[in-house]
């Protein structure tokens, strides 16, 4: 396209038009990647061509304004040059206005970091343009703090918003921070406060960033607000926004979820070189002492042998076990009897005739660290899934009662059922406990797969969703041929699985899982998804199914993600579980009903996830009527 | 296949009392029997005779307080002691007496032993820890006077005084003293100009114990980590570290190198005594005896090689005999 150079008058409201019309109809790319190059180029020094880009733009009509300007934003390399580009078009101009400050920030969320660089950047770089800045600013600030959008809005337009946060603060200049300093500071404090509420991590630690980032502006002496999280690369990236580099393409990147990528590798122990060896040779190097005439050769050691590194004995009997746990003051045989008690019990699987393991369970329950020892917690969990396996109904009974009980804090009653799940695996998988693979859990990548013959992929993808909420610990060879053996799990699942659904409506003083504690329940839930999983192939996994099924319904519209989410994977399980005849039979309208609920999740849940294992589910439901179809009746 | 290690020849029992200091006295012409001087917990002194097993004579000197030195002075019959009432005794048992003849009151409230030298006729040089906490003070026996006080530099930070051997190359030559501090560093003080020579940092955690060869002029020093340092003079007189041996356990109360030089004996805390030959430092035995931790070793003065004695005294009361080694 070839300009008319200046000294004419010319009207270029046609151009406008064409260019509006050229948006409007998809081929912003192919003409803005054109024209704005020449554009930036034109503009760079001469006035008139920057007043001729301004015309350009304003005289593009109203109903096509959103196209270009949006393809405009998006195109430029940078807010100054969008600034020449456009100009004061976004004070002068409703549409844009409305474009520019609302549309992209608040009901879009598409777009990568660099355009909202441009935008705000471009929004910084003048004074008339300068109050809509702050008007922006406060906008996103109402819409972070409100605590409808922390829970109902997805993840990824809580991210942008953030982002849009940060980047305006960093162009937010002394005086005007002075000025609107008591608003930032409310909406900080009610914002903070939604998102720490949240169950899911990433929107905690995104709120946790912004406060810091809301905090250092305004305080910026004295002390400043500062929370502990992951630093990782997306965190990095977040708080580099909030300084402002000198304009260049900064590349977007969305880092994927986070959300079980915390394995953290197992430390390599660093063995020192002479620690074993007892005939430890000397630092010098060899050649060096062969050259000495060694009259010491006639001085011939003796057996070295026992020469080992002293250690404080553990008892050796339960018995005394649970004595130096309750009484003993001596905290170097304390600290042996915790390390030692593990291994005790999973070799004297007959010692539940002498000692009550109810006993020992409830000792490792309240068990507190005295001492400082390297992995306390991992320690105390093995120990109690090594007593739950070993006498499972009476230690099972006594745990899920406590679950329910006065006076355990969320901590416990999470170790509770994290137990339940690790022994319930370790049950229904005979001969695989003890390996500690650690599971560098891999992210679930769930793809939406055609076709029919995708069943197998699915019980993979399914069961990779559910070990993954099992965090950090022993992954038995879940695809290993096992050596056949009775299924120990079947005899007790019951014990695991019924108490558990049976009290969860009934509040008590301390706890109260249909209300505050959401993050109690959403575990609890994700623990009976798991539990029935593990429940394949025994004889009570019908009646689980159906007790499952009902309590699902009764809680399917409850307001947390992750709590949906975890009803979602009880659906998988037990689908998945339950053999099919006894589910098209038993549970056929329920199944129906839950059909047309699966289909509901999948167009209108704003989370992501849920959307995805509810169409899972639809898709097992499918195949499953396709088997049963197959199979001659 | 190696010989499993040697039990002890005897076992002394009867001090009641924590094990701090031993000391043999077997030099002498027959009918001397030959003595071992133990010093305990509970203040007393016993002088264990080695024949029958059993103790002549119970010494009590030092107001019931720890006794943790013992040296002798020429023969078994002049002893010094050490004790925690901050007093070093001297004793005369000639003859039955047990008396002690002078007392010398170094005001020092620490644990360091002392150290005797002999250096001429009726003449003997002590060093021991002063009153200020990081001064070394250097007697001269049996007059009392003051010969110097070694004074780390301002700013040194080297802290207490742990352990000091006092030792000269020949009769006649400079007495120089090794000091090994809190901080873990061995200093050599020059004592006619009451300055340090050389200072070596050997351990990061205190030198409990060091001993000096002063034919190879190579040292030894232990302490309360896994490591032993040995170090070495050279003719500057500047001390580098000639090497470093680990341990299986941590900590080390007393090393003791054999006279001959061919041995030395290191006194853990691991309840273990530890023997390696001097020239490479080859471990050679591990004795496990005591069920406490080992606090002292010295061995035996038998003019007959074949008669030499390690001895060992522990928390557990007891003292272990060794003869190991012997035939070389």
């Amino acid at each position: 396209v070839c300009f008319i150079p200046g000294g004419l008058d010319c009207s270029i409201s046609f151009v406008s038009h064409v260019l509006g019309k050229v948006c409007v109809h998809g081929r912003q790319k192919e003409i803005l990647s054109v024209l704005v190059p020449r554009l930036t180029d034109l503009t760079k020094s001469d006035c008139i061509w920057q007043r001729i880009c301004w015309r350009l733009i304003e005289c593009v009509p109203d109903r096509w304004m959103e196209g270009v300007v949006l393809g405009f934003v998006q195109r430029a390399p940078g807010a100054d040059i969008l600034s020449r580009l456009l100009g004061n078009l976004v004070v002068k101009n409703k549409k844009a206005q409305f474009v520019v400050t609302q549309k992209v920030l608040l009901l879009q969320y598409c777009h990568p970091t660099a355009v909202l660089q441009n935008l705000l950047g471009y929004l910084s770089l003048d004074g008339l343009r300068r109050a809509l800045l702050i008007k922006v600013l406060q906008e996103l600030l109402e819409t972070w703090g409100s605590s409808s959008a922390v829970k109902h809005s997805p993840p990824e337009q809580q991210q942008y918003i953030s982002k849009a946060i940060l980047i305006c603060l960093s162009h937010l200049k002394e005086p005007e921070i002075k000025s609107c300093r008591q608003e930032l500071l409310t909406s900080m404090m009610e914002g903070v406060k939604c998102h720490l509420d949240s169950n899911l991590p990433q929107i905690r630690r995104l709120g946790m960033i912004v406060a810091e980032s809301i905090s250092s502006k305004i305080n910026t002496d004295g002390p400043v607000l500062k929370f502990q999280y992951e630093e990782d690369d997306e965190a990095r990236e977040l708080k580099s926004l909030l300084v402002q580099t000198p304009p260049f393409c900064i590349v977007p990147s969305f880092p994927d979820d986070d959300r079980n990528e915390k394995g953290d590798a197992a430390l390599p122990l660093v063995l020192e070189s002479t620690k074993k060896s007892h005939t430890a040779a000397p630092a010098m190097p060899d050649e060096e002492l062969d050259a000495e005439l060694d009259s010491d050769d006639d001085l011939i050691p003796y057996n070295m042998s026992e020469d080992k590194e002293l250690k404080t004995k553990a008892p050796v009997y339960i018995r005394d076990c649970i004595e130096v746990l309750t009484g003993s003051e001596d905290v170097d045989k304390w600290e042996a009897t915790v390390k030692a008690l593990e291994s005790l019990v999973r070799k004297n699987p007959a010692a539940t005739r002498e000692v009550k393991y109810v006993e020992l369970a409830k000792i490792l329950l309240h068990l507190e660290e005295k001492t400082c020892i390297e992995g306390f917690a991992e320690l105390r969990q093995r120990t109690q899934v090594a007593v739950l396996t070993t006498d499972p109904i009476p230690v099972a009974k006594y745990l899920t009662s406590q679950f329910y009980s006065l006076n355990y804090s969320l901590r416990q009653r999470m170790d509770i059922l994290d137990v339940l799940v690790l022994a319930a695996q370790e049950l229904s998988y005979p001969k695989s406990y003890g390996k500690t693979k650690h599971s560098g859990a891999q992210k679930p990548c769930i793809q939406l797969l055609p076709g029919s013959d995708s069943s197998k992929d699915w019980r993979r993808i399914v069961d990779e969703r559910i070990k993954s909420k099992t965090r950090r610990f022993a992954m038995g060879q879940s695809q290993v041929e096992l050596a056949s053996g009775p299924n120990e799990f079947n005899s007790v699942a019951g014990y695991f699985f019924f108490p558990l659904i049976q009290h969860f409506d009934r509040p008590l003083t301390t706890f109260d899982l249909l209300g505050e504690d959401h993050f109690v329940l959403g575990r609890l839930v994700h623990t009976l998804a798991i539990l029935m999983y593990l429940a394949v192939n025994t004889v009570a996994v019908t009646a689980m199914g159906k007790a499952l099924l009902e309590f699902v319904w009764a809680l399917r519209f409850h307001t947390d993600s992750y709590v949906r989410q975890g009803l979602l994977s009880c659906i998988s399980s037990m689908l998945l579980s339950v053999p099919t005849e006894r589910l098209l039979e038993d549970m056929t309208e329920e199944l129906l009903e839950t059909q047309s609920w699966l289909g509901d999740v999948v167009e209108k849940d704003p989370d992501g996830d849920c959307r995805r294992l509810a169409l899972q589910n639809l898709l097992l439901m499918e195949n499953l009527k396709k088997k049963l179809k197959t199979v001659p009746s | 296949m190696a010989l499993p290690p040697p039990d002890p020849q005897f076992v002394l029992r009867g001090t009641s009392a924590a094990v701090h200091a031993l000391h043999f006295s077997c030099g002498g012409q027959e009918p001397d029997v030959p003595v071992l001087f133990s010093g305990s917990e509970n203040g007393f002194i016993h002088v264990w005779n080695l024949k029958t097993h059993r103790v002549d004579t119970a010494l009590d000197g030092h107001g019931r307080k720890s006794v943790y030195c013992v040296e002798t002075m020429g023969g078994k019959n002049r002893l010094l002691s050490q004790g925690r009432d901050q007093r070093i005794c001297l004793w005369d048992l000639a003859e039955g007496r047990t008396s002690v003849t002078d007392a010398v009151f170094t005001e020092n409230v620490g644990f360091c032993r002392c150290s005797l030298l002999k250096v001429a006729q009726e003449r003997w040089l002590m060093a021991t820890a002063a009153k200020a906490l990081e001064e070394v003070q250097v007697l001269e026996l049996p007059s009392k006077m003051s010969v110097c006080t070694l004074k780390p530099e301002v700013g040194a930070k080297l802290g207490m005084p742990m352990c000091l051997k006092l030792w000269q190359l020949n009769c006649g030559s400079q007495p120089l003293l090794l000091a090994g501090y809190e901080d873990g560093s061995v200093v050599l003080w020059n004592l006619s100009t009451g300055k340090a020579l050389s200072q070596l940092a050997c351990h990061q955690e205190p030198v409990m114990s060091l001993d000096f060869d002063s034919e190879k002029a190579k040292g030894i020093s232990g302490s309360s980590e896994k490591v032993l340092s040995i170090w070495s003079l050279n003719e500057q007189q500047n001390l580098q570290v000639y090497k470093t041996h680990q341990l299986v356990n941590a900590g080390i109360s007393d090393i003791t190198i054999r006279p001959d030089k061919k041995i030395l004996a290191t006194a853990g805390w691991d309840h273990r005594i530890r023997i390696f030959g001097w020239k490479k430092m080859k471990p050679l035995a591990v004795l496990d005896y005591h069920t406490a931790t080992v606090h002292c070793v010295s061995f035996s003065d038998h003019k007959n090689p074949s008669e030499r004695l390690l001895a060992a005294g522990s928390k557990d009361h007891r003292i272990s005999i060794w003869s190991i080694y012997t035939q070389t």
